[in-house]
């Protein structure tokens, strides 16, 4: 059951949905009757993506056409900014290739960005060679009437580095999937996550981190913010082999409801099959703390004022995480106009 | 400038308030002291207009405006500060960031041009030192790792930067230790004047001894049981309160 396969074949019938455990909160099979058109070519103005100061090199994917392949040879350096548009209603689905030789290293500036009520997917195979290091971050600003599915697949090697952040705003359904062949041998992996969504919108962030060797490192925090009708979706999987002794991987959810509408539906699963490791995990959701709202409202903050001061320090703490300055800013930008009071 | 009569409040369906009055003119400080349970705290988060603690009879009004009408941050904006026995931490969000956000909303709020951040840093810096608190520590989250005495510190300076005109202390005492309290006390004593006005909710007679009230009320049962001069204190110190809950009973 894939996206990719179901737009490739334009049959409903290979959509993931309730019935397959990984889908079941985010049914596109439920919710597509039928397949869109294939879309169209789009030779209009796009105007500049979120990152679009961050680096002189950008590749820009429009209704899934246009390559998107980025190689980044051994020991040298690059930033890329790459974006993923979709307009108007039809389907595209696209593969990207990323590839970073020994001691290479890669800052990407990723974007989905969309107008209209399309069917898009994304697959990504992104590869790091031994002592590579690769920031990724990526910002998904989709429409709210598109359904967009994003799926990495990564492969570390030993001594190997990846950063990365995903924040979103949510889609008519969304994920962004992270899947992260993870080989120990002091590679080490952040995988973070930020979700602010509001009205009907839905964004699912799906990760499963695969620890198959010694001396591992993976730190994962995600956090989100549901207001209106919207819905969060946490998966976080890591799976520590025989074998794989020494890893060290942390998990981190923490959702804030601020409505009774929203909804968050959180699986943090840590699946442990090695001696002497140091796995830990922690997930909370619930409201935003009422002593503090009182706190800073007796301050003189208006109820709104406060409200927006506590729920961006609550995902500022992710957003600091980014290494790259300008790249921090956006994100924060992003957030602070997001949950502005 | 504070008036309240005979105020009642129910907190969690139980009257913890029945029919205070007090009345506190400019210029004064007055202290209400009284055991665990008369309804102080209460006292102070009726005045602030906290969630859950309902007036069901009575007035309360500064300089004749009804505060019961008010939302918390319109209280702010008057000049009403409270600080908290138990000052709240705010993770992620740092000390410096928090009151400049309340210092402007406040302005905003009664139609005052904002603060700029250089002007801000600069009233920040000189009232952090007159309190002693390291500026660094401003740059730090709100509250979050802070000791019992830093957290007081925090809310006095506060205080200082908010310069508000009706000023409520809430067990400021509990937690310091005395060169604590001196550096507390000196930074509330500064804020005197014949402009402001301060309540200074105490179950122990010591911080009294750095903040020296002109008044001091009994209260007990949910309502001022005694007033009077600053000996009452004293007295309370040496003889206890067990004579006014029975009266109050």
């Amino acid at each position: 059951m894939s996206l990719a396969a179901a737009i490739r074949d334009r049959d409903v019938a290979e959509l993931p949905g309730k019935r397959d455990e990984d889908w079941r909160w985010t049914d596109l099979r439920g919710l597509i009757r039928a397949l869109p058109e294939p879309s169209a070519a789009f030779s209009g103005e796009l105007g500049d993506g979120p990152f679009a100061a961050l680096a002189a090199r950008a590749i820009t994917v429009v209704n899934g056409r246009g390559d998107a392949t980025v190689e980044v040879p051994a020991g040298e350096e690059a930033d890329v900014v790459l974006r993923f548009v979709s307009r108007g209603d039809g389907a595209h689905a696209t593969a990207a290739r990323i590839v970073l030789g020994p001691g290479a290293r890669l800052r990407l500036f990723e974007s989905y960005e969309g107008e209209g009520g399309y069917l898009a997917q994304a697959t990504l195979t992104v590869t790091l060679a031994e002592g590579a290091r690769l920031e990724r971050v990526v910002l998904a600003v989709d429409s709210g009437d598109g359904v967009s599915v994003s799926e990495a697949d990564v492969t570390l090697a030993p001594g190997s580095h990846l950063a990365q952040t995903v924040l979103t705003s949510g889609g008519r359904r969304q994920r962004l999937e992270t899947r992260v062949a993870h080989p120990g041998g002091h590679a080490r992996l952040r995988l973070d996550g930020v979700y602010v969504l509001a009205e009907k919108r839905h964004a699912d962030l799906t990760t499963v981190v695969a620890h198959g060797g010694v001396d591992g490192v993976t730190e994962q925090l995600t956090k989100g913010v549901v207001r209106d009708q919207a819905r969060g979706v946490f998966q976080g999987r890591i799976v520590v082999a025989e074998g794989a002794d020494r890893t060290d991987a942390k998990m981190g959810h923490h959702a804030l409801i601020l409505s009774d509408r929203a909804e968050v539906d959180a699986k943090p699963e840590l699946e442990i099959y090695a001696d002497d490791v140091a796995c830990a995990h922690g997930n909370t959701v619930g409201a935003l703390d009422e002593d503090a709202l009182f706190y800073g409202r007796q301050r003189g903050m208006t109820e709104a004022q406060a409200r927006a001061l506590l729920t961006q320090a609550f995902v500022g703490e992710v957003i600091e995480r980014i290494d790259h300055a300008e790249a921090r800013e956006v994100a924060r930008a992003w957030a602070a106009e997001r949950l502005r009071d | 400038m504070l008036t309240v009569s005979d105020l009642h409040a129910i907190v969690d369906g139980k009257e913890i308030l029945k029919g205070l009055s007090l009345e506190v003119p400019a210029g004064e400080v007055h202290a209400v002291m009284g055991p665990n349970g008369a309804g102080k705290s209460t006292l102070s988060y009726v005045l602030t207009g906290r969630d859950g603690y309902e007036v069901t009879q009575g007035t309360a009004t500064l300089d004749g405006e009804d505060l019961l009408a008010l939302t918390p941050d319109e209280r702010a904006a008057r000049g009403v500060f409270l600080s908290f026995q138990y000052p709240l931490e705010i993770p992620g969000v740092p000390a410096l960031t928090f009151i400049r956000t309340a210092l402007n909303a406040q302005r905003r709020a009664r139609g005052e041009d904002e603060v700029s951040a250089p002007a801000f840093l600069k009233l920040a810096r000189e009232k952090a030192a007159a309190l002693k608190i390291d500026f660094e520590m401003l740059k730090r989250a709100l509250n979050v790792g802070f000791s019992g005495g830093e957290k007081k510190r925090m809310e006095i300076l506060q205080m200082a930067i908010l310069s508000p005109r009706f000023l409520i202390l809430d067990e400021t005492d509990s937690g310091l230790d005395i060169d604590a309290l001196r550096i507390v006390a000196g930074g509330v004593n500064a804020l005197r004047g014949p402009d402001r006005a301060m309540l200074v909710i105490t179950h122990y007679q010591r911080l009294l001894d750095y903040i020296k009230p002109d008044r001091v009320h009994v209260l007990a049962g949910g309502r001022i049981v005694a007033s009077g001069g600053p000996e009452l204190a004293h007295e309370l110190e040496a003889k206890g309160y067990e004579r006014y809950e029975k009266a109050a009973a």
